[in-house]
């Protein structure tokens, strides 16, 4: 079967997110107020071809840990769906 | 004489530098291709910096799986000498080599300039040659370079004399205003600032010149 991923790495709850605080100061200049916890972090998509949900959870679970996302600085998290069959 | 292999990934720029302050520093150097899966003859190895394999993902993150890294951790497990300056910090970072992680600067800045450093420990393989205490200007040239880890391994780098620079005037939003950290057993250090550029009068500073005598000094025959 092929799966749809999508991780999303943002830093970890505690780490500094140097993009976000400069995001977060420009705001306001801007005329956005009230804008506060402002994160970011990288969106990464792709297709896999596992035998079921549960494999394909399994592969990307360790392509986060050891490629995907620092684990020293980031948390990943992958959302895995069916690839819609085709006409 | 005591040869020293430069790894060099696609996008390393620095190479030719730390080779020129290896044979200032009385030595000999090869560079070896990140493609090569064995280090060859050599007593130490410095991963210089640049931008490898363009940085893509996070700095160093594909680097630390070029073949040659392999060759490199079996190396630094038996006790050889490892330095890894600036992007190459990044991926013994990035291969667990050395504690932590190498984030963007605070306040987004690319920051080039030279830095005032304290030296933090004299018992790694590049530090052998200075006083703790001593001061240094050396540069630095990055754009992801603040050091970052948990304080639970903070506390650890502390009492194990891991630390080995701090900056005078922390420029990157490091922690603990780290520049440069070694592994615990000390044959394996990284830092962010370029010895190879403070390695002769001539550059402004020769700062960085006893950390390749160091290495050297301390360099390596695997059994």
């Amino acid at each position: 079967m092929r799966f749809d991923v999508q991780v999303e790495i943002t830093p970890r709850e505690g780490i500094s997110d140097p993009e976000g605080q400069t995001i977060e100061r420009a705001l306001p200049i801007l005329g956005f107020g009230g804008v506060s916890r402002v994160r970011t972090g990288k969106l990464i998509t792709f297709e896999i071809d596992a035998d079921d949900v549960v494999a394909a959870r399994t592969i990307v679970d360790d392509m986060c840990e050891r490629f995907l996302s620092n684990p020293v600085i980031e948390d990943a998290f992958a959302r895995i769906s069916d690839v819609a069959a085709v006409g | 004489m005591t040869n020293v292999g430069v790894i060099v990934f696609p996008g390393t720029n620095c190479e030719m530098d730390a080779v020129s302050a290896v044979e200032t520093a009385g030595g000999v150097a090869e560079f070896i291709w990140h493609g090569e899966k064995n280090l060859g003859d050599v007593d130490a190895v410095i991963v210089p910096g640049g931008f490898a394999h363009g940085d893509y993902l996070r700095s160093g993150a594909i680097a630390r799986f070029s073949p040659v890294m392999e060759a490199v951790v079996r190396f630094a497990a038996e006790g050889g000498p490892v330095l890894g300056i600036c992007n190459g910090f990044q991926v013994l970072a990035e291969a667990g080599l050395v504690p932590g992680a190498l984030q963007k600067n605070a306040g987004l800045k690319f920051v080039c300039k030279p830095v005032k450093l304290m030296v933090e420990s004299t018992s790694n393989v590049v530090s052998t040659q200075y006083e703790l205490g001593q001061e240094l200007t050396i540069p630095i040239n990055h754009f992801e370079g603040n050091y970052t880890v948990d304080s639970k391994t903070l506390h650890e780098l502390e009492d194990n004399k891991q630390v080995f620079l701090r900056y005078v005037d922390n420029p990157n939003g490091s922690v603990a205003s780290i520049a440069g950290v070694s592994n615990r057993a000390g044959n394996v250090v990284g830092l962010m600032p370029h010895p190879e550029r403070a390695s002769n009068t001539l550059l402004g500073s020769a700062d960085g010149l006893p950390m390749f005598v160091s290495l050297l000094t301390n360099s390596f025959v695997a059994s």
